[in-house]
């Protein structure tokens, strides 16, 4: 599999196959919080796509030539044996919360229409396992920049996409009537199950 | 302060039963079910979590008078990250399979939300010793979902019970040969994602028939 094949499988494993809330159960505390409204759910959706987007090949810079075993050699070959993986964790988290603030920044001063749209959801994204998931994931699997790029892209609209069915599926059934105390969290759970089997009939696709 | 007086038993209780952070405050959902395929996962997650909430929430609780307001955000995740840093290596070094298992998940215990919910919430109100008494209460809470959720999984979808060990996790039981030559069937689908959704929704809903709460939407 050669170009751009390869890209689009990886992209299709992300968004369908590998969805990280349905199947990686990444997410999922502001998943269940905010898919009880569509709109919101569409904003945070966005937010987790273009933050994802960012995040992703930075911190496989930061990997590549800081932390991995052997990264340091670009300044000197005195530190090939030097590994300052023990970091990761510190270093990654601190680049996803200061890229939050900065998009934040970087939208209200460029895009006033879409920094109203996302505006409070972007700070509860730095708490977001997803984006902290995509990044260890990518070290984790070893890719390269490009496929980083992809998959942290891929990511975020498999994000987006089960928030949004989520919501539209609660949106559904207001006025069903639940048993009380399974009401909200609980009956979110078993449809975000049901949404997961049906998540699961793209693992047939061969890639 | 005395330690074990009826309100510092409250403390440690509440988050357990009528308070229970998973089912009830909905927090930390995220790493709750990708560890609960097998019950050693789960154990070895809830120590995990136990030790970072509790030094968490004490060193926050120690330094709660100096930290600025505005920044406060960044020092609690700093201080999270360093503890599970030293669980991850910790658990790199002295249970290898353990950690490979767990794969990123030990990391994203950062981005549990109980441990930045109990800082935010209690911890910086609140003097060391009941911070680490709520940071027990919490922590067992979460243990305890996710140690009854990956029994049933694990029971009805493999057909074992499996406890930690320095190892591969030791066996404790497993369902007899007769039963499956009986016509008995593992449930696939339990080991698989879906499962552990609708299983933690059940959980959910029968902890909240014995705790009273209802949810309005």
């Amino acid at each position: 599999m050669t170009g751009v094949e390869h890209y689009l499988s990886i992209f299709t494993k992300a968004v369908f196959i590998e969805n990280i809330v349905l199947a990686y159960f990444l997410g999922l505390c502001s998943f269940l919080a905010i898919s009880k409204k569509i709109d919101a759910s569409v904003g945070i959706g966005l937010a987790v796509i273009v933050v994802l987007t960012i995040t992703a090949p930075i911190n496989w810079f930061l990997w590549e030539f800081l932390l991995d075993k052997g990264a340091l050699v670009w300044i000197s070959q005195d530190f090939k044996d030097t590994d300052l993986g023990f970091l990761k964790l510190i270093v990654f988290i601190s680049v996803i919360a200061a890229m939050v603030q900065l998009v934040e920044m970087f939208m209200e001063r460029f895009s006033q229409s879409l920094y109203n749209s996302l505006g409070i959801f972007l700070p509860l994204i730095a708490v977001n396992c997803s984006i902290l998931g995509g990044s260890l994931f990518m070290v984790e699997r070893e890719y390269t920049i490009s496929e980083t790029v992809v998959y942290g892209f891929g990511s975020g609209v498999g994000f987006f996409l089960a928030i949004v069915a989520l919501a539209s599926i609660r949106y559904r059934i207001r006025y069903s009537n639940i048993p009380p105390r399974l009401r909200g969290v609980g009956m979110a759970m078993l449809l975000t199950g049901l949404l997961s089997m049906a998540f699961m009939a793209f693992s047939g696709i061969d890639l | 302060m005395e330690l074990f007086n009826s309100e510092s038993k409250k403390i440690v209780s509440d988050p357990i039963n009528v308070n229970n952070p998973i089912s009830l405050q909905v927090l930390g959902i995220c790493s709750a079910l990708a560890v609960t395929i097998r019950l050693d996962q789960a154990i070895i997650m809830t120590l995990a979590v136990v030790f970072v909430l509790c030094s968490s929430n004490v060193i926050l609780s120690l330094i709660r008078n100096y930290i600025p307001t505005r920044v406060r955000i960044v020092i609690m995740l700093s201080v999270i990250a360093s503890l599970v840093s030293v669980v991850d290596e910790l658990l790199k070094a002295y249970l290898y399979d353990m950690s490979k298992q767990l794969s990123v998940f030990v990391g994203l215990i950062i981005t549990n939300c109980i441990i930045m919910g109990r800082a935010e919430a209690f911890a910086l109100k609140h003097g060391p010793s009941k911070a680490f008494l709520d940071g027990l209460g919490n922590s067992m809470g979460y243990g305890l979902i996710i140690i009854i959720v990956s029994f049933f999984r694990e029971l009805f979808g493999a057909g074992t019970i499996t406890l930690p060990d320095g190892g591969a996790g030791y066996v404790l039981w497993r369902i007899p040969e007769s039963w499956y030559a009986a016509g008995y069937e593992n449930i696939g689908l339990l080991v698989l994602s879906p499962g552990a959704f609708i299983i933690l929704g059940l959980v959910i809903w029968i902890q909240r028939e014995f705790a009273g709460v209802e949810e309005d939407a």
